[in-house]
């Protein structure tokens, strides 16, 4: 009796739950401070998100929402409270899951095995897409063509731009490996020999939590990228194009969503794409983490003051076009996917990494005082790379 | 004395990819007999003994690296006050990291 009593004197120490008073804590919430118990945690953890979903009108009744499944603890997670929401407060939605193969031999295949396991145990559908059908090239091929630098620029162009292609809108194409956030059809004609079904899709959900979000505030300031640091703490993006996307875990902490699956004991994949270590985005995290660590309020905070910021009116901003290849939202003659594309094939993987040197269509030859005489000011918003 | 130590979140790759370990922890020399077996000896051990590869995917400085999440019987160490958490006879202690994909 004593010993146990001891126990738990230095576990939660004499306190009890800030909700309820009658349970140990488990947990201090980064968000609130609050010492809170298992069965309230799980109560607050699910009323905020559906709290989010509902101010912010992410959904309506009888749509059909892809969840961006990679077999991580986001997407898990994701996949678990959102059908669990579904039913309890009747959202109508018909869920599934979509997943994508970028062809990452150890990472992605394993990763993918978990969300067959998710889709038996969440009793959701399981749709797949990949890479190697949509463009013509996995990411390990196109590693070995351009290095280990750039990499993450690659795989995040072709996985936002699956939803380009009517694939989404319109029909079938299927057994194709999804990424977690949905990625565009390129190779029509190839997808059709695989046979179709009817993959219709009103909506795409990804896990994105409150730290992602955060890092990507910082990132684009340290990038100079006006363009994406307006759009970036959106909670819904692509309502003009053929797929919105929504983020209901915008508000919600990396470091919650770990320990609810931990408690629930929800199956997922923990392993780091092997490429990612050299990207840019790392020190970002690491910055975040640590400022976590002294006051954990400051990743809400970066999204606020994401969310406030204005654009000076002087500012140019690049104009929204169309892509002249492929006919995709673009502020560039040609779409960031159809120029890495055309790189790759043609064996000149720099091109589309890098500041930009003339046009694209044309040669490839620039004068070097032409472009040294370009000042950074000059400089469009959202071209400077690194 | 006996504990039971698990990595989750990709931590496991630094052991050996073993998930659990019952292990016998001794305490530190010089140590009073009365002297409380805290956290921060015991991360010094991990650190010692268990992890086999890249270290600081595991720790910064005295403490675990921003990220990684520590449960003792199933508790924040938040709440038990981090690295003065007192470590016990048959105590169950859970490290899970939060950096990778989701």
């Amino acid at each position: 009796m004593e010993a146990s009593e001891a126990k738990s004197k230095r576990a939660g120490g004499s306190r009890l739950c800030c909700i309820c008073n009658k349970r140990r804590p488990v947990l201090k919430r980064p968000k609130t401070l609050q010492q809170i118990c298992r069965e309230c945690f799980y109560e607050v953890f699910e009323e905020e998100i559906h709290q989010v979903i509902v101010q912010n009108r992410l959904f309506k009744s009888g749509e059909r929402v892809a969840i961006g499944a990679s077999g991580g603890k986001d997407s898990t997670v994701l996949a678990y409270v959102l059908s669990e929401l579904n039913r309890r407060h009747n959202y109508g939605l018909d869920l599934f899951l979509l997943s994508i193969d970028e062809g990452i031999t150890g990472y992605r295949d394993d990763s993918l095995e978990t969300v067959k396991r998710n889709e038996v145990q969440y009793g959701l559908p399981l749709q797949i897409v990949s890479y190697k059908d949509l463009y013509g090239w996995t990411m390990d091929d196109i590693v070995k063509m351009i290095g280990l630098k750039n990499n993450c620029t690659f795989c995040g162009v072709f996985r936002r731009q699956v939803s380009k292609h009517s694939l989404f809108t319109q029909t079938f194409i299927i057994p194709i490996i999804f990424c977690f956030m949905i990625s565009s059809l390129i190779d029509f004609l190839k997808a059709l020999d695989r046979g179709a079904t009817l993959l219709k899709v009103d909506k795409l959900v990804t896990g994105h939590n409150a730290d992602d979000i955060a890092e990507t505030v910082l990132l684009n300031i340290l990038r100079g990228d006006i363009a994406r640091l307006s759009r970036c703490t959106s909670i819904t993006t692509g309502e003009d194009g053929p797929i919105p996307r929504c983020k209901p875990f915008k508000y919600t902490y990396e470091k919650e969503i770990v320990m609810y699956a931990y408690f629930k004991k929800l199956d997922y994949f923990s392993t780091e794409c092997i490429y990612s270590p050299n990207a840019y985005r790392g020190f970002a995290r690491e910055f975040i983490k640590d400022l976590e660590r002294l006051r954990p309020r400051a990743i809400l905070d970066i999204i606020k003051s994401g969310e406030d910021f204005r654009i000076a009116t002087t500012t140019k901003m690049p104009e929204q076009g169309t892509c002249e290849r492929c006919g995709y939202i673009s502020s560039q003659k040609w779409c960031k996917a159809c120029v890495l594309l055309e790189g790759l094939n043609r064996g000149l993987p720099k091109m589309g990494i890098g500041r930009p040197r003339g046009s694209v269509n044309g040669d490839n030859k620039h004068t070097k005082a032409g472009s040294t005489a370009k000042s950074i000011e000059s400089k469009q918003c959202g071209s400077l790379d690194f | 004395m006996q504990l039971t130590l698990e990595f989750g979140g990709g931590l496991e790759l630094l052991c050996d990819s073993e998930k659990i370990h019952k292990v016998n922890v001794d305490l530190p020399n010089g140590a009073a007999a009365d002297d409380d077996f805290t956290m921060k000896h015991l991360l010094s051990w991990v650190r010692t003994n268990l992890i086999k590869e890249r270290p600081e995917m595991f720790m910064k400085g005295d403490t675990v690296r921003p990220g990684v999440l520590v449960l003792v019987n199933d508790c924040d160490w938040e709440l038990s006050g981090q690295l003065d958490t007192t470590i016990e006879e048959k105590d169950v202690i859970v490290f899970i990291s939060t950096l990778h994909g989701g």
